[in-house]
């Protein structure tokens, strides 16, 4: 194995040389390839001995070096960037310098808010963190103020601070963070310092550029994924095709033969080959002969799964919020009734699953990427039969979560094959193992009643049915039968509702593991209201965009974003035969967004998207242009699912299989994506999963208004639009 | 196999079976990890390498036919004016979100900005549509070659 030491070193040098070149910004991600010696931890426990460590985020040492801690991780979203120019902002730190590092295992320190627990997700980040950071970055940076001012002995008030530096207003005279470092960590952290007044911000608010991608356009990068360590093997698996199956017989005689395989691991549901790299891994795998044992699933398919769904829909759910006089509310005005369908569906983040091991008696490394640190750890720890603390995890830039990174299995897995291993193992998935072996955003059904009086809805019942991918994931948060999650949206509808009533009904689809898909609850719910909406306006005789400005008196937030989409998207003005406009609303994820989706549909059905418009209210727009960055991204990940996405379950097993019949929206298909961005003083929204959630039922009133079909269910169905089937 | 490659300009001695793809060789062998693994079956394009010039789906192309042809990764395709144009526009135009697929995008594009130095939109849509982003990068992909394409060659 000296070639590959050899090969690490290149590529070692390579990473550190990256922190200086990278335009300006120094950027020190403790990166596997640091550490040639297999043994030595890569991402260095977090020490604060000798350095001003006022809080979990911001370390200062004697030289100046000011490094911040993520709490959350980078998988895209810009992350690393809004917090880092948050801390800077507040601390008065010289941004240009700082050293950004992933945060270690560490759920005291670094737990999400929202969950409890160390995690990156839910559109969650500045939510939760905005108020926390301000105040680590404003109360260390008092603590240095002081520190200055006992050396110089004035009243601290007539000291400022300014770009890694504290500045006696009066004589001028200056100390650097890094002098002052050692007697500020003897301050006392003050009580109640005021973050800034945002007119005095100087970071936040402007388009910086990201401290992540200088790295991304040349290959220095490292994700999860590129890990190598020396002496390292290389494997790849496959679980038995059908949920919940095990292994039976295996015959390794061919794979045992190819050049450069070491090892067949078998485990009791999973066999994996083990090799000199992942060609011979890949080859080992595809020439084992497995006999799997399919089990109890072995005949189970989409269809039963739909049927149960829609015999569960139609039972009552747990009550989550009732207003007004339901009953009442469904007897006055006139009535529609409709429901809703959404499909399983697959992450298939770029970066395949991924994760490298190296178990030893008394001791697991790991190297991943995860947007649940603490989960992997604890997991691993399980999964290898050692203390919790005798596993560290080095964490990566991810390269796509889309939620998929919130689950351990990825690493469990591989603890389990590196086991069997001596030294490190890097274990990545095929792209088929990925798509066949995901935890799927569940299928949902919605169904809801309205009634309208005087173009205005008088009566609303909405049930949700579906799996509450929460009970599992975060059991405490599961109260009272009722899934928050799964309800994202739908109780905190924006509309103004006089009778209005929400139910859940949680119903787990047998066999096929469930979890968060980007937009969450809120990607059903949103599109289930949205639709049902224009149903709505159609049968009050009104403009979809008129018929909702009319409810949404109590939202004025939401209004201003409706009233701006309007025109920036020249909504009733003239489009060619079979092109439509459609609208949808939401004040999901603490960001108040309108979105209007243009779009032609041919006589077969096919769609071409022509253009889509936001506007968006997500309060303050810490770094607007990733705002921009996040609503186009997420639109086209939306439409790309209502457009294509759906997996299908057959004798037990998933359908589909890699991008061939997982499809994505391609270039050539992206439409023109304009975002408008409201100013707003209020506390900044979630933005990540925002666009998502938006697309799919405005590209569906886009159909509805150009063909008259009211679809209801996704992926679209060509069929339906052809057959020219209307509601 | 003892191949010797010319990636980056640089001969590279390595032993590895002919039917290996060019990807694993990099990624494995070679350790140069910039070239990305995607879905294995040229269907992604975040495996994307040039071959005297032209874009290759590298997870599907055997070492043993590149032979004596010149080979360009993300690593080195920088050096070139093109590349280094490319680059700069991504940066510029801060088209990067988690970056995984952009060593391929960056490849294709350099690729058709070298044949194609003033590219209208059915010209990138034919070379660009073999990469798919998941973050959804595209609008900004399009913008980028544009600007890059504006920018003199240098």
């Amino acid at each position: 194995m000296a070639a590959a030491q050899k090969n690490s070193e290149g590529v070692s040098r390579r990473v550190l040389l990256s922190g200086g070149l990278a335009g300006g910004f120094l950027l020190a991600f403790h990166l596997p390839l640091h550490a040639l010696a297999a043994n030595e931890p890569v991402q260095p426990p977090d020490v604060t001995e000798g350095k001003f460590a006022p809080n979990a985020f911001i370390r200062i040492d004697s030289a100046g070096k000011t490094t911040l801690v993520m709490p959350q991780v980078e998988m895209g979203q810009g992350i690393y960037t809004a917090i880092a120019m948050i801390l800077a902002e507040e601390l008065d730190a010289d941004f240009s310098s700082v050293v950004l590092e992933h945060a270690p295992a560490n759920e005291k320190l670094y737990a999400n808010p929202a969950f409890g627990i160390q995690a990156t997700g839910g559109s969650t980040s500045l939510r939760v963190f905005w108020k926390p950071l301000r105040e680590a970055g404003a109360s260390a940076r008092a603590m240095l103020v002081h520190a200055a001012a006992r050396e110089w002995q004035v009243d601290p008030a007539s000291c400022t601070a300014s770009n890694g530096e504290v500045i006696d207003k009066k004589s001028g005279r200056k100390l650097s963070y890094g002098a002052l470092a050692a007697n500020a960590s003897g301050e006392r952290p003050p009580k109640d310092v005021a973050p800034k007044d945002p007119k005095d911000f100087v970071l936040i608010g402007k388009p910086l550029k990201r401290l992540d991608t200088p790295d991304k356009v040349n290959g220095k990068a490292v994700y999860g994924i590129d890990a190598i360590l020396p002496g390292m093997k290389f494997a790849t698996l496959k679980a038995c095709p059908v949920f919940g199956g095990k292994v039976g017989k295996v015959d390794d005689s061919a794979a045992k033969k190819i050049p450069g395989v070491q090892k067949i691991v078998v485990l009791d549901d999973t066999v994996a080959v083990v090799g000199d790299h992942m060609w011979a891994a890949k080859k080992g795998l595809d020439a084992l002969v497995v006999d799997w044992d399919e089990g109890p699933n072995a005949r189970l398919s989409s269809n039963d799964i739909w049927q149960d769904l829609r015999a569960a829909s139609e039972k009552d759910g747990v009550v989550a919020k009732s207003t007004g006089d339901i009953a009442k509310g469904l007897a006055t005005g006139s009535r529609l009734d409709a429901s809703y369908e959404l499909p399983f569906l697959a992450h298939a983040t770029m970066e395949p699953l991924n994760a490298t091991v190296h178990v030893k008696p008394d001791a697991c490394e790991i190297w991943t990427g995860t947007q649940i640190m603490a989960r992997v750890q604890s997991e691993a720890a399980k999964a290898a039969g050692l203390p919790v603390e005798k596993v560290t995890v080095n964490n990566h830039l991810i390269g796509g979560g889309f939620g998929r990174r919130l689950e351990p299995d990825m690493v469990v897995a591989a603890v389990r094959v590196a086991k069997q291993v001596d030294g490190p193992v890097k274990v990545v998935w095929t792209r088929e193992e990925d798509v066949q072996h995901d935890i799927y955003r569940p299928v949902y059904r919605d169904t809801i009643a309205a009634t309208l009086s005087d173009g205005k809805i008088v009566g609303w019942k909405y049930r949700v049915s579906g799996s509450s991918i929460l009970a599992r994931w975060l059991p405490p948060a599961f109260q009272n039968g009722i899934d928050i999650d799964a309800l994202d949206s739908a109780v905190d509808m924006p509309y103004d509702i006089p009778n209005f009533h929400v139910e859940y009904v949680r119903a787990e689809p047998p066999a096929v593991p469930t979890g968060f898909w980007r937009g969450v609850g809120a990607n059903n719910n949103v599109f289930a209201i949205e639709c049902f909406m224009d149903e709505l306006a159609r049968k009050a005789g009104k403009d979809p965009i008129d018929f909702r400005r009319a409810m949404l008196g109590k939202n004025p937030r939401l209004l201003a974003a409706l009233n701006l989409v309007a025109e920036k998207s020249n909504w009733g003005e003239p489009l060619p035969v079979r092109a439509g406009r459609g609208v949808s609303v939401q004040p999901s994820f603490g960001s108040f967004i309108a979105t209007v989706v243009e779009a032609e549909i041919d006589e077969q059905g096919e769609v071409r998207l022509r253009r889509v418009t936001s506007a968006v209210d997500t309060g303050i727009a810490v770094n607007p242009d990733t705002i921009v960055a996040q609503l186009e991204g997420g639109l086209i990940f939306g439409l790309t699912a209502a457009l294509y996405g759906e997996v299908t379950i057959d004798k037990g097993r998933v359908q589909q299989s890699n991008f061939n019949d997982y499809r994505m929206l391609r270039i050539d298909q992206a439409p023109k994506i304009e975002v408008h961005i409201i100013k707003s003083g209020e506390p900044p929204g979630g933005i990540g999963e925002t666009g998502t959630t938006a697309g799919p039922p405005a590209l569906r009133n886009a159909i509805y208004a150009a063909t008259g079909v009211a679809l209801r269910r996704l992926p679209i169905d060509r069929s339906l639009i052809s057959a020219g089937k209307k509601a | 196999m003892a191949t010797t490659l010319t990636i980056n300009g640089e001969q590279k001695s390595f032993d590895a079976p002919a039917d290996m793809p060019l990807l694993w060789v990099l990624r494995d062998v070679l350790g140069m990890t910039g070239t990305k693994f995607g879905c294995g079956i040229a269907e992604c394009g975040a495996c994307t390498v040039h071959i005297d010039g032209k874009p290759v789906r590298s997870c599907m192309l055997p070492v043993g036919a590149v032979r004596d042809r010149a080979v360009t990764t993300i690593e080195g395709v920088g050096a070139t004016p093109v590349g280094a144009k490319v680059q700069k526009a991504w940066l510029d135009l801060e088209v990067i979100q988690c970056g995984y697929c952009q060593p391929g995008q960056i490849m294709s594009a350099a690729a058709l900005l070298a044949t194609t130095p003033n590219p209208d939109d059915s010209d990138i849509d034919a070379a660009m549509a073999g990469n798919i982003c998941r973050c959804g990068t595209y609008v900004r992909i399009r913008a980028a070659i544009k600007q890059a394409a504006s920018q003199r060659q240098s």
